[in-house]
């Protein structure tokens, strides 16, 4: 499943989910639902800001962040991260949070499985002894 | 007296409702922080670090 794919059945699984954008870890957009690639580059790097200022935070206490919700009024924003990618999205006000974080892992992991596995080193072939014989 | 005993009724049953619904609505704004050990903080808006994070949420919505 490509990143668009998985975008798509995103938002179809998710009714809260208004937009959402994949990228990595460097900020660079992977897949959006936006059609605007300049405001889908702007939410990545708020998500980059996002997850900057709270590692700031995770800094005095060594633990890792993975995740990080922003209530507002207005709405929620969304940032999860997971194999460096992470995945922000924007929701509708007072979303069920659970369920918005499970659906963003869910496809950040779809992506994941869906890259090729890398190529296995083919081991040298063990020399055989005259016990085997 | 009867649009006195409504404006007393207002008062007295609206007061209350509004000042609930305007306080829940900034209880709303906060950060949650999730880590890899499953613990989680809550940054309550008026904190330093939730209002540097919700301004930068803001722009986003």
């Amino acid at each position: 499943m490509d990143a668009a794919a998985a975008l798509a059945d995103l938002t179809e699984i998710s009714s809260r989910v208004e937009a959402a954008v994949v990228l990595d870890d460097a900020g660079e957009v992977i897949a959006s639902t936006l059609a605007d690639p300049e405001h889908s580059a702007r939410i990545a790097r708020a998500a980059l800001d996002l997850l900057e200022g709270a590692e700031q935070r995770s800094a005095s206490n060594g633990r890792e962040l993975t995740q990080l919700e922003a209530a507002l009024r207005e709405g929620s924003v969304f940032v999860a991260r997971e194999n460096g990618r992470s995945i922000v999205a924007t929701t509708t006000p007072e979303p069920t949070s659970g369920l918005v974080f499970y659906d963003l892992k869910t496809c950040l992991r779809s992506l994941a499985e869906s890259e090729p596995a890398p190529a296995r080193k083919r081991r040298a072939a063990k020399p055989k002894s005259d016990d085997d014989a | 007296m009867t649009m006195r005993r409504l404006a007393a009724l207002l008062l007295f049953v609206g007061g209350p409702i509004l000042f609930l619904s305007r306080r829940r609505g900034v209880r709303r704004e906060r950060v949650h922080l999730y880590y890899a050990d499953g613990s989680m903080v809550t940054l309550e808006r008026g904190a330093p670090e939730a209002e540097r994070l919700l301004t930068v949420a803001r722009g986003v919505l």
